[in-house]
């Protein structure tokens, strides 16, 4: 049972104090969106065997959304970041790239 | 015949003795008894019969691996089945039953099924129960009930009358295991200062080397268990639990641990099992090793065991398994238990080693004794049924021709020892091939990670696959050492020890006895003892292409009963192994998955039962409900008033009656639960235009507005009313159950999507008790209270007002959901009692009528509108309901806009919400189905809509629904049937969904 570190009030929170909420960094598609960019915004998600970014609320906490970079497979985690941005910030990546040399980066195979 | 003897017995008190009684005889034993070993003590050796052809069967092991002593354990609310009496400790006047047999244990009608093996092949149950379909419900049905389950269920009725508690522990590190490996480990950790918890499965410290009588520094390897006992418990940083087993390793240091607090209970009154919940910076697994049976025809009549197993019941109990023991072994610690029985009197006729080299300093001491030691040589058969009565015994290498016939009353058998992985699996470890013991290990290279990517468990001594006492207890403080190296602390320094050790031979893995035995005895030749499946039962999945060991699992059951194939499944991969031609490392293991041993489902309750299971919410007014009598439903975490019966009324009478009350004069409602959320900010109109399919940020001050809120997938989640407060501030009202989850929602969109937008929610939900007073009569009752203008000028339809209301800080809603003249009154929680008096002492002149939740579901099906959950289960749009003037279609967006315009949301083939009216006037079922021409693939009838909501209606004094039909409003005037549960059909007509004034006159009074 994980525990993650949220990054608004600080607490190492077990799994049970918090609510997931899938991929993180998608893009909203609304009206005027084709068909297939709508339907790949409403269901495709990746899934990963390694580093993955996620979407978690602090929900029995401070009730914060954060994301966390974990490994699927080994369940390491890399670090977690409050949700209010559009991408990871950059030492970050550079602390995954160190761990994972062959990880390729967000939405590359 | 298993006997106690004069003597003896490390781990009972013989000065205590306890009676207790199985099958209704009274037996005899003595505290510090396992129920095993009291039962052996009594004579009692055979102790039920197996699931598939009710075998007779004893007990094998001495411990957790015990596939067979298993027993129905107390009575009445207290009964539990499958107890396994090697791991249960006896106390006074307990009560056992054995299990899985008819009439008898001693007569077995089930027997029989053993007569006819040939009836009961690997898959019987995949080949058997097939077809016909016909069959499947009146003939296959009943004879899998009859046969299925080891033992009798406790009463449906029964409620467990013990309690059970949760306990968190947070530890540097976690030791799991008390022999010396663990002791040790905990030691050498304990000493870097680190936190440190040490828990063992049994009631004792010291583990297995203490029954194997080892000599260390020149005394019994007691003393050692006893030296380190006293060094921890010096140290205020480590802390041991007996009678306490780890069952589960999860991600990031988690351990689950269930400790049995009844075993040494004084007190009736304290919690029979704690689970610990245990946060582990870094777990050492020292949870040793497990015997191995052999695969032999008849090892498992009743008197065969576990080499071990016997030791340990003539050394911790004084419990001879039998006069004469036959030891039959492929290593050399079988020797030991030869030796120990002999120095205890008892008669062992033979050794008989696979090993065409014999054993080492152990069968030289064993001749000395003059124990004949037979190399080369197995069992071909047991010969006995209930009981052992003798061996034929033959050489290994050949095929079974029986060499000579061994009288003797117990068989000891020892197939080499299994490092108990378990724990080190759970979490990702993995195991690899050791050849020279023929046992999986742990793989240290592939240790399970924790949140830095670093190993977090360890393995030491035997589990990891280090055998002799020197090099456990070397390894030990080696893994000490490293565990608190990881936790940048110093452990202590190895201890010096002496050991005096015979020399051991190597082992020979020993897979079939003998190697070459024929079909007839290796049908009798069992790996899995609870589930009946034999060496010819893998072979022949093999055979049928079942190559993988989780397949050959499932297909034949192996390892699935409730010891988990701690006994069987080496010896079951090696045979599939072999029958596929592929060394075992190829075939690889079944995953190893928590609970290590079964626990109670009461341990995993903890206190969560009752009125803890959920916390259950109340409204201020509940109390009043409960004194005048309301028969509650519950709704989320609430419980609210469903009707009040008044006297001998039945529910269905209350809810007509209050339904008349707002129709014809005045009722009230605590509507405190609905769901109640403040949105406030610069921005909260802009956010509310994408939360709410309608436009919300044109509302006037003062004003209310119904709306609904969609998923991003367009399906309709809530409805509610918005009342605007101020120019940046609104009240969102929920549904009931809605308010959580919709705030939730809320926040998500605001802090993952729009966290440049300046809003801000609260959940008031609690803060305010709200009454609804709804009839024709309901201005006047707001008029007696007065003190507020609440006349059609001043309040009218959709409006809010402030005011003083019968003195009371309130706020005013003209909103309706019965159809009715209606208000809702809010007032700061604490007064919600007060108000609620003060209207029923306004109302009475009108003979005001609370009513409950029924009564409002039928007022609102009546007068047409939707109920979330009932008309929409989330799968259903706005649209479908015609609720389609709430719809702000001008709007750039709003969420779930974009799904609502896909293909499939803008069929018109879409099910679309009706009124329907039965042709006789009875009620429709809720939830049938209409019936259209044809059948669907399946060869079910074709369907085209169904009831969503079904009521009597005392207004129009008949039944009413709601239901969504394809192109339902296009169809106005049609008959659907509805068949009901096995009887006719009903016939019910499209009508218009508001059945009561559609006009909506009513709602001005």
């Amino acid at each position: 049972m994980l525990i993650l570190h949220c990054p608004h009030c600080g607490a190492e929170a077990a799994e049970t104090d918090l609510t997931p909420g899938g991929q993180a960094h998608l893009r909203r598609e609304g009206p005027g969106a084709s068909d297939e960019a709508f339907e790949a915004y409403l269901f495709q998600r990746d899934n990963p065997k390694g580093v993955h970014f996620e979407r978690w609320r602090h929900a029995y906490g401070c009730g914060k959304w954060f994301i966390a970079a974990r490994a699927t497979d080994t369940m390491e985690v890399f670090g977690t970041y409050p949700a209010q941005t559009s991408a990871p910030p950059r030492e970050l990546l550079d602390r995954i790239a160190e761990r994972r040399p062959d990880w390729r980066g967000r939405g590359e195979a | 015949m298993s006997v106690r003897l004069k003597t003896g017995g490390r781990l009972i008190d013989r000065s205590q003795p306890r009676s207790f009684r199985f099958n209704g005889r009274v037996l005899r034993g003595y505290k510090g008894d396992t129920l095993a070993s009291a039962l052996l003590a009594s004579g009692q050796t055979l102790l039920g019969r197996s699931f598939k052809y009710h075998r007779p069967r004893g007990l094998v092991g001495s411990g957790v691996e015990e596939p067979n002593g298993l027993v129905a354990l107390g009575t009445g609310d207290q009964l539990e089945p499958n107890q396994r009496t090697t791991t249960t400790e006896l106390r006074e006047g307990m009560e056992l039953r054995s299990q899985n047999h008819w009439p008898s244990l001693g007569f077995d009608i089930g027997a029989l099924n053993s007569l006819a093996p040939r009836l009961f092949p690997a898959g019987f149950y995949y080949k058997t129960f097939t077809w016909p379909r016909s069959f499947w419900k009146h003939v296959y049905e009943p004879i899998i009930r009859r046969s299925a389950g080891l033992g009798p269920a406790p009463d449906a009725e029964a409620r467990d009358p013990d309690s059970y508690e949760h306990f968190h522990a947070f530890v540097d590190v976690l030791v799991i295991g008390g022999g010396l490996a663990g002791l040790e480990a905990a030691r050498v950790a304990g000493a870097s200062g680190a936190r440190v918890l040490l828990i063992e499965q049994t009631a004792h410290w010291g583990g297995r080397a203490a029954k194997d009588e080892q000599i260390v520094n020149g005394s019994p390897v007691d003393n050692l268990v006893e030296e380190i006992r006293a060094e921890l418990s010096a140290m205020g940083n480590v802390q041991c639990r007996s009678r306490t087993m780890g069952v589960g390793v999860y991600d990031h240091g988690l351990v689950l641990a269930v400790e049995n607090l009844a075993e040494n209970a004084s007190i009736n009154d304290a919690a029979r099992q704690r689970l610990w919940k245990i946060r582990a910076g870094q777990v050492i697994v020292a949870t040793g090793a497990l015997e191995r049976p052999l695969s032999f025809a008849g090892n498992d009549v009743p008197g065969v065991m576990l080499a071990s197993a016997i030791r340990d019941y003539l050394i911790d109990f004084g419990v001879s398994p039998g006069d004469r023991t036959v030891v039959v072994t492929n290593n050399d610690s079988a020797y030991r238990t030869a030796i120990a029985l002999k120095t205890h009197g008892l008669d062992v006729p033979a050794i008989l080693d696979a090993r065409a080299g014999g054993g080492g300093a152990l069968a030289q001491e064993a001749r000395a004794l003059g124990i004949r030691v037979e190399a080369g040589r197995g069992i071909a058969r047991v010969l006995g049924g209930r009981a052992v009565r003798g061996v034929a015994i033959c050489a290994q290498a050949g095929e079974g021709v029986v060499q000579e016939e061994i009288a003797c009353d117990a068989v000891a058998m020892s197939g080499g020892w299994s490092p108990v992985v378990h724990l080190w699996s759970h979490c990702g470890g993995k195991l690899r091939w050791d050849d020279a013991a023929a046992a999986f290990g742990p793989d240290v290279d592939k240790a399970p990670l924790g949140a830095d990517g670093a190993p977090f468990v360890s393995a030491a001594g035997t589990a990891n696959g280090v055998w002799g006492l020197g090099a456990v207890l070397a390894d030990s403080a080696r893994v000490g050492a490293e565990v608190a190296a990881r936790l940048r602390r110093e452990g202590a320094a190895p201890r010096s020890v002496e050991i005096d050790a015979p020399e051991e031979a190597p082992m020979e893995p020993v897979w079939l006895m003998p190697q070459g035995a024929g079909p007839k005895l290796r049908a009798k030749a069992f790996l899995d003892f609870q589930n009946d499946v034999k060496v010819s039962d893998v072979q022949l999945a093999a055979q049928e292409g079942f190559a993988s060991v989780e397949h050959a699992k499932r297909y034949t059951t192996l390892g699935m009963a409730t010891d988990q194939g701690k006994l069987s499944n080496i010896n079951g991969l090696a045979i599939l192994s072999d029958a596929l031609g592929q060394p075992i490392p190829q075939t690889g293991t079944t995953t190893f998955r928590p609970p290590y041993a079964p626990l109670t489902l009461g341990v995993i309750a903890g206190e969560a039962h009752g009125s803890l299971f959920q916390p259950v919410r109340e409204t201020p007014m509940q109390a009043w409900h409960e004194a005048r009598g309301a028969y509650c439903e519950p709704v989320g975490q609430w419980r609210r008033p469903y009707c009040y019966p008044v006297g001998e009324e039945s529910h269905e009478d209350a809810v007509r009656r209050e339904v008349r009350a707002v129709r014809e004069g005045v009722g009230m409602l605590d509507a405190s639960t609905l769901g109640k959320i403040l949105v406030q900010g610069p921005d909260a109109g802009r956010f509310l235009d994408m939360l709410y399919t309608g436009r919300i940020s044109t509302l006037a001050i003062g004003k209310c507005r119904y709306g609904l809120m969609c998923s991003e997938n367009g399906f309709l989640m809530d409805d509610g009313v918005v009342a605007r407060l101020g120019p940046e501030s609104f009240l969102v009202h929920t549904t009931t159950g809605g308010a959580d989850h919709i705030h939730a929602h809320m926040e998500d969109w605001l802090q993952t999507e729009w966290w440049d937008w300046q809003v801000y929610t609260a959940n008031l939900t609690e803060q305010y008790a709200q009454i609804v007073v709804a009839g024709p009569k309901a201005r006047d009752v707001l008029e007696a209270l007065g003190g507020m203008d609440v006349s059609e000028a001043r309040l009218p339809f959709m409006t809010w007002a402030e005011g003083a209301l019968g003195g009371f800080d309130a706020r005013v809603f003209r909103i309706s959901f019965s159809g009715e003249l209606s208000f809702e009154i809010a007032v700061p929680a604490g007064q919600g009692q007060a108000l609620w008096d003060a209207i029923l002492k306004a109302g009475a002149d009108h003979a005001i009528t609370p009513y409950g939740t029924e009564a409002l579901h039928v007022l609102r099906a009546e007068r047409g509108f939707i109920m979330i959950g009932d008309e929409t289960d989330g799968t259903v749009i706005p649209q479908d309901l015609g609720l389609d003037w709430a719809i702000a279609r001008k709007k750039d967006d709003y969420i779930g806009k974009r799904a609502q315009a896909r293909a499939h949301m803008v069929d018109p083939e879409r099910w679309t919400l009706v009124g329907l009216q039965t042709i006789d006037g009875t009620v429709l079922p809720d939830g049938a189905y209409a019936v259209d021409a044809g059948e669907n693939e399946n060869g079910q009838r074709n369907v085209q809509g169904r009831v969503t909501s079904s009521y009597f209606s005392p207004t129009l004094g008949r039944g009413i629904a709601l239901g969504l039909v394809r192109r339902g409003p296009e169809r106005m005037g049609e008959v659907l049937e509805f068949p009901r549960i096995g009887g006719a059909s009903a016939m019910a007509r499209i009508v218009s969904p508001v059945f009561y004034d559609p006009e909506a006159e009513a709602t001005d009074g």
